[in-house]
């Protein structure tokens, strides 16, 4: 057993430090939550440093050379991950569908030309994908999707809507679940496509959020017109292939947010020392103490079982079980680590971005009210704890669902 | 990085399932629950004849000098059986402070006789007004020619009604902090003045004591280490001793929460199996949330005592000993609610769990010490 990275890992670590220090982009401030004004600002921001990595030979590390990756190891990969998410997170955000879960769908289950044509695209910064699963009346309950692709010739027509969809207003393409046989069983009649988000038919209307922003949108699709060549996997095999993109979602996830989340607790101990309370910084206040302390704590749990999870992954080469409790090991914690610092701030919790009292750029106030999502999307908390329950702990399911198909 | 098991881990894991099941399983603590040595000697005997007492001990005092991570293979089966007996407080207290603190001839006195079983120890620490906090160390040793006179009381010290010798904290010099001006004794029971008394307790698998000091004289060679500088070489053993306790949550923690599945899934009420409620099924998933997140901690901070630095080993003792400490307690709380009044029932075993994981969260400092400490080591102050 050993925590450390090996020498050579360690090289590497220090080399894609130094390289992302001067690789930054000029106009990106680190003291500040958010560097960009508008959406698109922000998403050219995402694809320029993309590109920047491509070029440098810092993206897809673990993918092989013709798809346009770096022929390495998983390990480099997550070496990258960690360093970027816990020094520019804003710059990756929002790629972290396209790479999450786009990119191993394509690798896993896409066929030669699709990876030949769409992963290289990904991978130099060009491409931006979004995720169309959910639906009004599809949400925890994935299997009930219900927007409709019919063949016709060489063709899907496809009509329906998707909600919840981030990113899709920035997006040029969209991995998407759809119904391609009503007759069967629910979860074997669903097929999965890559959808140019560019066709005729396909209208984003974004959707603004908790935090008054709008990053995630509703999907309408009005008799568009879907070449066969852009479905994934055989017709019916949508729900196989779903489950698959949402594993990686999660393994991926759980392995970086550890390392954004240990930024995140040393940014709450700078808050800590520079925000008063009774006239004395609050974390001389022992309450508050024992909550910085908890946050740290919850974050190396996130830590260290991110790279038990991993290393065991490494060797076995599927993912244990340890791995599906990974996302609850970030979620919830985060919600609890924001609730503690807007706690810690009293009524200056209330000031956002732009004044003078405004502590630490609005960091807080904007996380508190983000993080809010982190236990509803990708699989909310309940769903997690039924697929824990039923499928390692082998508990039976409940009688309701048991009788549908 | 490789954060896996190895081979030699694995078997000794199994080999220790196999030997407690077979030897005491939890008949053996119920057994014990209300006995007043809370051991017995054939199984004391059988554990030291398979080496247990001599795993971390250095091969040239006999023993085997593996790691913590070894160790903890052999801990976290321990406490699934939640064992009782004075394994802990001779191997991972007295036997670890001497091993840190010791001279030659001390270990050479203490370390072989451990080896084979031949004496148990334990450890002096708390006091009747410190809490949970471990350096507030008042009891005074005071000078006497070229030994020292101990006089005071020490509470919940573990297992001194069946030890030979005890390592004692005491205080022989004011300090700036309270960490200052400890130092340690190597004191024999049967010493002058030592007095012992077993103390009702609400964790009947192990057992605490009252012990009493009263003028009792110490030579010079009883000075474990240094005179006034006994915490840093107190604190480093103590570190392993709460990562120990650690691996017995985690063991605990798991055969609770395996429990409560199996009860899940046989109870019928509402025509199904119970754990087919998400009110069942989910807290039965957090607890395995919890298990399996101590755990990874837990290696973390077994690994960091033999290969972290200072600072990586002390913060990852406190912050796996708070982590896991709770979530022990936590499942096996849920576990007797899961199993409703079979649950509350003392024949069967979640009272067990209930009241070692309650007894491990506040030995060796409660999570509140420990969350304060993490905090200490990460800003300096």
């Amino acid at each position: 057993m050993d925590f450390r990275f090996t020498p050579e890992e360690e090289t590497f670590r220090e080399e894609f430090v130094l390289w992302l220090n001067k690789n930054l982009p000029d106009d990106w401030d680190p003291s500040l939550y958010r560097n960009y004004d508008s959406q698109e600002e922000w998403g050219r921001a995402y694809s320029d440093f993309q590109r920047r990595l491509f070029d440098g030979g810092y993206t897809a590390m673990h993918y092989p050379r013709e798809y346009g990756g770096q022929g390495k190891s998983l390990m480099e990969e997550i070496i990258v991950s960690q360093t970027l998410f816990s020094t520019c997170p804003e710059l990756r955000y929002p790629g972290v569908v396209t790479h999450g879960m786009a990119v191993p769908t394509i690798f896993i289950c896409g066929n030669e030309e699709q990876k030949r044509e769409f992963l290289p695209k990904i991978l130099d910064g060009t491409h931006i994908w979004c995720q169309g699963f959910s639906e009004p009346d599809a949400g925890s309950d994935m299997a009930n999707v219900s927007t409709q692709a019919v063949r016709k010739n060489d063709h899907y027509i496809i009509n329906g809507q998707k909600v919840w969809t981030s990113f899709a207003h920035l997006a040029d393409y969209c991995i998407l679940l759809v119904r391609t046989d009503p007759t069967v069983a629910r979860h074997k009649g669903l097929s999965y496509f890559l959808l140019d988000m560019k066709l005729p038919g396909v209208e984003v209307r974004p959707m603004t959020q908790i935090t008054g922003e709008a990053e995630f949108n509703e999907l309408f699709f009005d008799d568009v017109r879907v070449p066969e060549e852009m479905r994934v996997g055989e017709e019916g095999q949508g729900w196989q292939i779903a489950i698959t993109t949402l594993m990686f979602e999660r393994v991926l996830g759980d392995a970086i947010m550890g390392a954004a989340y240990e930024t995140n607790v040393q940014k709450m101990i700078e808050m800590a020392s520079q925000t008063k309370r009774s006239g004395i910084p609050v974390i001389e206040d022992p309450i508050f103490r024992q909550q910085l302390a908890q946050a740290y704590i919850e974050v190396m749990v996130l830590k260290y079982h991110g790279l038990r999870s991993l290393s065991n992954q490494l060797k076995t080469k599927i993912p244990g079980p340890e791995g599906s409790i990974g996302k609850l090991l970030w979620s919830e914690p985060n919600q609890r680590i924001t609730e503690a610092a807007i706690g810690m701030q009293g009524p200056n919790s209330q000031i956002m971005g732009g004044s003078p009292w405004t502590i630490q750029d609005g960091y807080w106030q904007y996380n508190f009210l983000r993080a809010k999502g982190n236990t509803i999307e990708a699989g909310s908390s309940e769903i997690l704890r039924n697929i824990i329950g039923e499928r390692v702990l082998g508990l039976p399911k409940d009688v309701s669902r048991a009788k549908r198909k | 990085m490789d954060v896996t098991l190895s081979k030699v881990q694995i078997d000794i894991a199994k080999e220790a399932r196999r030997f407690l099941y077979k030897e005491c399983p939890t008949d053996y603590a119920r057994d014990m629950y209300g006995d007043e040595q809370g051991f017995t000697d054939d199984i004391w005997v059988k554990m030291a004849d398979i080496d247990w007492m001599r795993v971390r001990i250095p091969e040239p005092y006999g023993g085997m000098g593996m790691d913590q991570m070894d160790l903890t293979m052999v801990l976290e089966e321990m406490g699934r059986v939640v064992l009782p007996g004075p394994f802990f407080s001779t191997v991972l207290l007295a036997s670890e402070a001497i091993m840190e603190a010791g001279s030659d001839l001390q270990k050479e006195r203490y370390l072989p006789r451990i080896a084979r079983g031949e004496i148990r120890g334990t450890l002096a620490l708390h006091e009747p007004d410190g809490g949970a906090d471990l350096s507030h160390i008042q009891m005074e040793a005071r000078k006497d020619g070229d030994g020292s006179v101990l006089d005071g009381t020490k509470l919940s010290v573990p297992d001194a009604h069946v030890a030979d010798f005890l390592v004692c904290a005491a205080r022989t010099q004011a300090g700036n902090d309270s960490t200052q001006g400890i130092s340690l004794f190597l004191v024999d029971l049967s010493a002058h003045g030592v007095s012992v008394s077993l103390l009702p307790t609400m964790d009947g698998t192990r057992k605490l004591c009252a012990v009493d000091f009263k003028g009792v004289q110490v030579g010079p060679e009883g000075v474990l280490g240094e005179l006034n500088r006994g915490w840093g070489p107190l604190s480093r053993a103590l570190q392993r001793a709460q990562v120990g306790l650690c691996a017995e949550c985690v063991g605990g923690a798991q055969r609770a929460m395996e429990i409560a599945t199996e009860y899940g899934k046989i109870r019928i009420q509402f025509d199904q199996p119970i754990g087919a409620f998400q009110a069942i099924k989910h807290r039965c998933a957090q607890m395995y949330v919890e298990v399996e997140s101590s755990r990874s901690i837990l290696y973390w901070a077994a690994w960091a005592q033999d290969y972290g630095d200072a600072k990586e080993a002390a913060l990852a003792a406190s912050v796996a000993k708070a982590h896991c400490s709770e979530a022990y307690t936590h499942i096996a709380t849920g576990t007797i609610q899961v199993l409703g009044g079979t649950g509350f029932a003392w024949e069967n075993d979640a009272h067990l769990y209930l009241k070692r994981a309650k007894a491990n969260e506040q030995a060796l400092g409660d999570p509140v010490y420990h969350r304060e400490r993490v905090l200490q080591l990460l800003t300096g102050r």
